[in-house]
C-alpha cells in the first residue's frame, strides 16, 4: 500500500494543473504580443516618419530653440510645483485645522481652482490683470502682471497648489489617530510630532497622486504656448508654422515622452526609498 | 489594605499622592462616560481597573495624561491641575507614560529611533545618551537585538515590550497601560505580562486596564471595577475576588472568571 501511494497520487494531481497554466500561458499573451505588435507598428512608423522628413536644414534652426523651449517647460514645471507644495501643504493643514475661520477659505480655494479649467485660470489671470491695469500700476503690481511669464507662473503655481492640497489633505488624515496619540502621551510638541511622525508616513500615501499631478503638470504646461511664451510646445508651434514639417511634433512628443519618463524612474526609487520598512516587512512576512 | 501582602512582593506604596481626581464628569455628546469619579493613587501603587466593554476605563486613564478632557471635576496629576494649558499638559505628559492596545509604535522608525524621538526632542538629550538609554531598556524588556529593525518586523508581544520600552525611555513617574494584551495572541500575552510584572517590582506606579486577573492577582495592590461610568468598587485584590460586595461586580467575575 504505502509505496504505491506518491506513484498514485502524482499522476492524477499533476494533469489538471498543467492543462490549467498551459490554458492560460495560451491564449492571453497571444493576445498581448498582437497589442504589443500594433504598438511596435506605431513606433516604427513614428521612427520613420522622423528619419524619412530629416530636414537638416530645419533641425539646425530648430533644434537648438527646441532644447532651449524644453528648458522653458522644466522651469515652468519645476517652480510651480515646488511653490505649490508649500502652499499646498498650507492649505492642507487649513483644512485639517478644525476651525471653520480656517477650512473654510481654503475650501473655497481648492474647489474654484479644481473645479475650473487651468487654461480659463491662465487667462483670467494674464487678460484679466490687462484689464486691471490702471489700479494695478497703482498699487505698483503692474511689472509683474505685465509679463505672460510671471503671469503663467502664476496661475500654474495657484493651480497646482490647489491639487497638491487635496493630496496632502487625504494623505494627512490616513495616518492612524493612535500615531498622534503615542506622540502626545510621550510630549512631543505638536509641531515635531507633524514634522518627524505624520509627515513622513503621509508622504508615502502622497507619492503616488503626488507622481500624477507632476506628469499632468508637465503636460499642462503646454498651455503656456497660448500666451506668448516659447516653451517647448510653443517653439514646436512656431517651427511648424514657418516650416510645414509635421515631423517637428513628433520631436516635441519623443521630448515630452523623455522629461515623464525620467521622472516615473526618478520617482520609481524615491518611492522605493521611503517605503523601505515597508519592503523590510513584507521580506520578513515571507521569510 | 493587607500590608503584609505588600512586603510579601516587596513593593512599598509611599503616602505621597501622584494622581487625584474629584467629582470628575465626562461626557461623548449625551452620552455620559465618567460619573463623579474619585480617585486618588499614591506613588507606588499598582492599580488594576477593570469592567465591561463601554464601562469608561479606558476613557478614565486617557484622561489622566488629558488624551481625552474632562468636563467637569478636577484632575491633578504630580501636584499640577490639567486644564486646556497645553505647556501644562506637555509637562505632565513628560511624567507620565502610556503603552496602547494596539502598539501605536511609529512604523517608519526603527526600534531605537522609536525609543530615542522623544527623549532627543523633548529632554533635548545628546543622540549618544538617548541611544544608551533606549539599550539599557530595551533589554530590560529583553529585546536589545531587535533594536534596528522596524516595528513591522516584529511580532505583536515583540512590538509591544517595545512600545513600554519607549514609555520608559522618558523615565516617567507613572506608567498608564491601556489593554495592553488584548491585541495580543495568547501565546504573547506572557512575555509582555512578564515585563510589567519586572517593572510592578521595581516601584513604579502602575494604572492598568487588563482583563487579566492573573496579573491583578499576582502585582496589583487595588482592584477597581467600574461600569456605567462609575467607580463600582475598589479593594485589595484577595478581597476583590473572593468576597465582592455588589451584585454587578459579582456578576462581572462571574462572567470573566467561569
Amino acid at each position: 500500500m504505502k509505496p504505491s501511494m506518491p506513484q498514485r497520487a502524482s499522476p492524477s494531481s499533476m494533469p489538471p494543473a498543467k492543462a490549467g497554466t498551459a490554458r492560460q500561458k495560451g491564449a492571453l499573451p497571444w493576445l498581448g504580443r498582437m497589442f504589443m505588435g500594433l504598438w511596435y507598428l506605431a513606433g516604427l512608423g513614428a521612427a520613420w516618419i522622423i528619419i524619412s522628413n530629416f530636414d537638416a536644414d530645419v533641425f539646425k534652426r530648430y533644434g537648438p530653440r527646441m532644447l532651449s523651449g524644453l528648458l522653458v517647460t522644466t522651469q515652468l514645471v519645476v517652480l510651480p510645483l515646488v511653490m505649490g507644495a508649500v502652499i499646498g501643504l498650507g492649505l492642507a493643514l487649513m483644512r485639517l485645522s478644525g476651525q471653520r475661520w480656517l477650512s473654510l477659505p481654503a475650501n473655497v480655494y481648492m474647489t474654484f481652482f479644481r473645479g475650473t479649467p487651468l487654461l480659463a485660470q491662465v487667462f483670467l489671470i494674464y487678460y484679466g490683470a490687462g484689464q486691471l491695469r490702471p489700479w494695478l500700476q497703482d498699487v505698483g503690481l503692474w511689472g509683474f502682471f505685465r509679463e505672460a511669464w510671471y503671469c503663467v507662473l502664476l496661475a500654474f503655481t495657484l493651480n497646482t497648489a490647489a491639487y497638491q492640497a487635496e493630496i496632502y489633505r487625504v494623505a494627512i488624515a490616513s495616518v492612524p489617530k493612535g500615531q498622534w496619540e503615542a506622540a502626545d502621551a510621550l510630549g512631543l510638541p505638536r509641531r515635531i510630532t507633524f514634522v518627524r511622525i505624520i509627515l513622513p508616513q503621509a508622504l508615502i500615501t502622497a507619492l503616488r497622486p503626488l507622481g500624477n499631478e507632476v506628469i499632468l503638470m508637465i503636460k499642462a504646461s503646454a498651455i503656456a504656448s497660448v500666451v506668448t511664451i516659447l516653451d517647448l510646445m510653443g517653439v514646436t508651434r512656431l517651427a511648424f508654422a514657418r516650416t510645414f514639417d509635421f515631423s517637428v511634433y513628433l520631436w516635441a512628443a519623443v521630448l515630452y515622452l523623455i522629461i515623464v519618463e525620467t521622472l516615473r524612474r526618478l520617482w520609481t526609487r524615491l518611492e522605493a526609498r521611503l517605503t523601505r520598512h515597508l519592503g523590510q516587512q513584507a521580506r520578513a512576512g515571507k521569510g | 489594605m493587607s500590608i503584609e501582602a505588600q512586603e510579601k512582593k516587596g513593593m512599598s506604596v509611599s503616602d505621597e499622592v501622584v494622581v487625584e481626581m474629584i467629582d470628575v464628569n465626562k461626557w461623548y455628546g449625551d452620552f455620559h462616560v465618567l460619573r463623579d469619579i474619585n480617585l486618588t493613587v499614591y506613588r507606588g501603587e499598582r492599580i488594576v481597573i477593570c469592567g465591561p466593554s463601554g464601562s469608561g476605563k479606558s476613557t478614565l486613564i486617557r484622561c489622566i495624561n488629558r488624551l481625552e478632557e474632562h468636563q467637569a471635576g478636577k484632575i491633578i496629576v504630580l501636584g499640577t491641575e490639567l486644564t486646556e494649558d497645553i505647556k501644562k499638559i506637555e509637562e505632565i505628559r513628560r511624567e507620565v507614560g502610556m503603552v496602547f492596545q494596539h502598539f501605536n509604535l511609529f512604523p517608519h522608525l526603527t526600534v531605537l529611533e522609536n525609543c530615542t524621538l522623544a527623549p532627543i526632542w523633548v529632554k533635548r538629550m545628546p543622540k549618544k545618551e538617548a541611544e544608551e538609554i533606549a539599550m539599557h531598556f530595551l533589554e530590560k524588556v529583553r529585546i536589545p537585538d531587535q533594536a534596528h529593525k522596524y516595528p513591522g518586523q516584529l511580532s505583536g508581544g515583540q512590538q509591544q515590550r517595545v512600545a513600554i520600552a519607549r514609555s520608559l525611555c522618558m523615565n516617567p513617574q507613572v506608567m498608564l497601560f491601556d489593554e495592553p494584551t488584548s491585541a495580543l495572541d495568547p501565546e504573547m500575552i506572557k512575555e509582555v505580562l512578564d515585563v510589567m510584572v519586572d517593572l510592578a517590582e521595581s516601584g513604579m506606579t502602575m494604572l492598568v486596564v487588563t482583563h487579566e486577573m492573573g496579573f491583578a492577582r499576582q502585582v496589583a495592590n487595588r482592584v477597581i471595577f467600574m461600569d456605567q461610568g462609575q467607580i463600582v468598587e475598589q479593594n485589595e485584590p484577595e478581597e476583590f475576588f473572593t468576597n465582592p460586595k455588589s451584585d454587578r461586580t459579582k456578576l462581572f467575575l462571574s462572567q470573566i472568571l467561569h
